[in-house]
């Protein structure tokens, strides 16, 4: 059979990949979409939070079809105690019109946006596993798949196969991330009636709210949970660096059960049926772990390059918003006719200029800052004294004031390694926080 | 060139099929569409002697519009043709009514694409279970019928002659018969193989051949659809489950385990119920 040639191929069918195949596939070029899952979606998590903005970028006409569950309307974020929390939220209503973020499930959202693609030209080919790039000199040529005479060929190729990018792995490009880089997300859907969650959570119809925790509940570990409202079902995980999981011994699986048991998660999931169970690395390295983006006839987006802004929880408006870059960059590519990386580093500017850079920029010494405190500092010793301070001033048992405020402050201090060291931590913290 | 048609058919995936607790109906929802397992076990027949002997196969399916997915799979792995036979006036069809479509739609490929010399279907659905549809298009194409198929010993493409192992409850029967011929397969029959990458991207781009009602010149419509199906569910229930009530015996050597069992058996009334007064014989091991 004669060997055809694709102007693109997009190897991963989760937000990334499907939106450069849907730019590039909207723009006339022949595009392949590959995934190695049964159908996009089957094989990927997120906690569940999809923004508009960069999705209604990519799909200015059809974004209001995309399958959510609940438009986000309050975002809470509990400071987790042994069984209490210092809680922390806004509830807007003017995050509804317009819509600021949804909750979402990727199995539905992920079929979606790639039908998207497939119905603007892109030639979907999924349960098809991409094991390496084909390369001529420096150039990359196509794609070897799993499959019998399983060699595909194109102009541009854009690796969006997620954390574990094997074609960057193949490009030399990725390396085995270290253990602090990632971190091990677990995830448990929860069915409970919608009136149930409506009535829990404060909701009217398709109001959703999110929770973010961290403390305790991550049993001395860096780490953060969520709960997030959806339709009918809940969506309930934790993610914690794998350094520390490895160092501590703990089972994902483990951690997860502690989260369900206290207090506050408890009474919010009790009753409830769950319907599925997963767990997915996710890439907290941080800027500093981004790899070089393009090259000779390929570009490298989403998880794959470690666009992952960890301290907001964002993840796939960066992956989508990659994913349009490197497909505009193929687009103006096919146009001079050159797919070498002179062209294609117009990605790279495209990123440089965004969003995407600046937010990873200013947080990329949160890594380091995470990698070098103690963990048991910042999510148990730390979290529990504010726990305990606030319990103090809230309660009236006839010390006085005065007296309250210095033992509040005595909890933060004992807990810092004295007022020096909360000093220091909070400066530290600080520049982490601010690039 | 040899003309195989081959009936598929997109079924709920059984496997993730629950029922309603209240309301007794399948709940369909959310269930994953898959193909039915025995028809591709027929396909990959049809494609073994498409590699051997040349043929041209064509795939039907009866079915809505998402039954396409099933279709494109079939092109994959290397059919040449693909079929939905779709329309509201078919839905609620029984075995009766499917049968009469399914001959329909295989005469009218037999005057589009040249005559049909063998039919595969699958030994039956995951759904409906019946193992009716294949035998009532053999009826009505009078097809010389073979049913329960595990292997297709010999195919003499010259001579026009068929020979299989019919798989029965009592043994194997070797029945040697004439094209045309319908055969419905068994899982034992072979190993579907995965569809290779250029499968893949015709599949990707192919489009079925979609026939309606109206595309049928010949078509009896009191013989369709709900109408043509004799077929009433008078009621469905969900079988109460019974308390296991029972011992397992687990991690005993098999001769050990019958032994165990005899002993216990021994114990119960069953003996005595069944008039065994007679002192239990020793069996040597």
């Amino acid at each position: 059979m004669a060997q055809e040639k694709f102007d693109a191929i997009v190897v991963g069918a989760g937000p990334a990949g499907s939106a450069a195949a849907y730019t590039m596939a909207k723009a006339g070029l022949s595009v392949v979409l590959l995934e190695r899952g049964e159908f996009p979606g089957a094989k990927n998590l997120f906690g569940g939070v999809l923004y508009r903005k960069q999705l209604e970028e990519i799909l200015p006409d059809k974004w209001k079809k995309a399958p959510v569950e609940r438009r986000v309307v309050e975002q809470r974020i509990w400071l987790m105690g042994e069984e209490s929390a210092v809680t922390l939220g806004h509830r807007n209503e003017a995050y509804k019109e317009p819509v600021n973020c949804w909750t979402a499930l990727r199995v539905k959202f992920d079929q979606w946006f790639a039908d998207q693609a497939v119905e603007a030209g892109a030639l979907p080919i999924y349960s098809t596993v991409a094991t390496e790039l084909i390369t001529e000199g420096d150039r990359v040529i196509g794609v070897r798949t799993d499959r019998e005479d399983g060699d595909l060929y194109a102009d541009a190729v854009i690796i969006a196969d997620g954390v574990n990018s094997l074609l960057g792995k193949s490009l030399g490009i990725h390396r085995e991330w270290k253990p602090d880089e990632v971190s091990l997300a677990v995830k448990e859907v929860i069915a409970l009636p919608r009136e149930k969650i409506e009535d829990r959570f404060n909701l009217e119809k398709d109001e959703g709210v999110t929770i973010e925790f961290f403390g305790k509940t991550s049993l001395g570990m860096a780490g953060m949970g969520f709960l997030y409202t959806n339709k009918d079902t809940l969506s309930l995980g934790i993610g914690v660096m794998v350094n520390h999981l490895k160092k501590k011994k703990i089972k994902p699986y483990e951690i997860l059960d502690h989260v369900k048991k206290h207090p506050m998660i408890r009474r919010l999931i009790e009753g409830g049926e769950v319907k599925e169970y997963s767990g997915h690395l996710i890439p907290e390295g941080g800027w500093n772990s981004v790899p070089p983006l393009s090259g000779n006839g390929w570009c490298i987006v989403g998880d794959a390059a470690q666009l992952v802004n960890f301290v907001h929880r964002e993840g796939s408006n960066l992956a989508m918003t990659s994913g349009r870059y490197a497909g505009e960059a193929v687009i103006e590519a096919k146009k001079r006719g050159d797919f070498s990386q002179e062209t294609l580093s117009l990605y790279d500017e495209k990123i440089h200029q965004s969003f995407i850079r600046k937010d990873l920029v200013k947080y990329k010494g949160m890594h380091e800052f995470l990698k070098e405190e103690d963990p048991d500092l910042l999510f148990n010793r730390l979290p529990q004294a504010a726990n305990q301070a606030l319990y103090e001033l809230f309660l009236v048992d006839g010390v006085p004031k005065g007296e309250k405020q210095k033992k509040m402050l005595n909890y933060l201090k004992e807990a810092g390694g004295g007022a020096w060291g909360l000093a220091k931590l909070g400066i530290k913290g600080w520049r982490a926080m601010n690039g | 060139m040899l003309h195989i048609v081959v009936c598929v058919k997109q079924v709920p995936d059984s496997r993730e099929i629950r029922i309603h607790p209240k309301t007794n109906t399948l709940i369909r929802q959310g269930v994953p569409a898959i193909a039915n397992f025995y028809d591709m076990h027929g396909l990959e027949e049809a494609l073994r002697i498409k590699d051997q002997h040349g043929a041209r196969i064509t795939v039907i399916t009866m079915g809505p519009p998402p039954a396409e997915k099933t279709l494109k799979e079939c092109i994959s792995l290397g059919a040449d043709e693909a079929i939905l036979v779709t329309d509201r006036k078919f839905a609620g069809a029984d075995t009766l009514a499917t049968s009469y479509v399914l001959a329909k739609a295989i005469q009218k490929a037999a005057e589009e694409f040249g005559p049909v010399d063998l039919v595969f279907c699958g030994k039956q659905t995951l759904d409906g279970d019946t193992g009716q549809v294949g035998p009532g298009i053999a009826c009505r194409l009078d097809l010389e019928q073979l049913t329960y198929v595990e292997k297709v010993v010999r195919l003499d493409v010259e001579k026009r002659r068929i020979t299989v192992h019919r798989h029965l409850e009592d043994g194997v029967e070797v029945v040697e018969t004439r094209l045309p011929a319908l055969i419905t397969a068994l899982q034992e029959m072979n190993k579907v193989r995965r569809a290779s990458l250029p499968g893949m991207i015709r599949a990707a781009r192919y489009k079925p051949i979609v026939w309606t009602v109206k595309d049928f010149s010949d078509i009896d419509v009191s013989k369709i659809g709900l109408k043509g199906s004799p077929t009433i569910v008078a009621k469905s229930w969900v079988p109460e489950q019974k308390p296991v009530d029972g011992e397992i015996l687990e991690d005993t050597p098999p001769e050990e385990a019958a032994r165990q069992l005899v002993d216990k058996l021994w114990e119960t009334e069953l003996p005595e119920k069944l008039g065994w007064d007679a002192e239990r014989e020793e069996v040597a091991p």
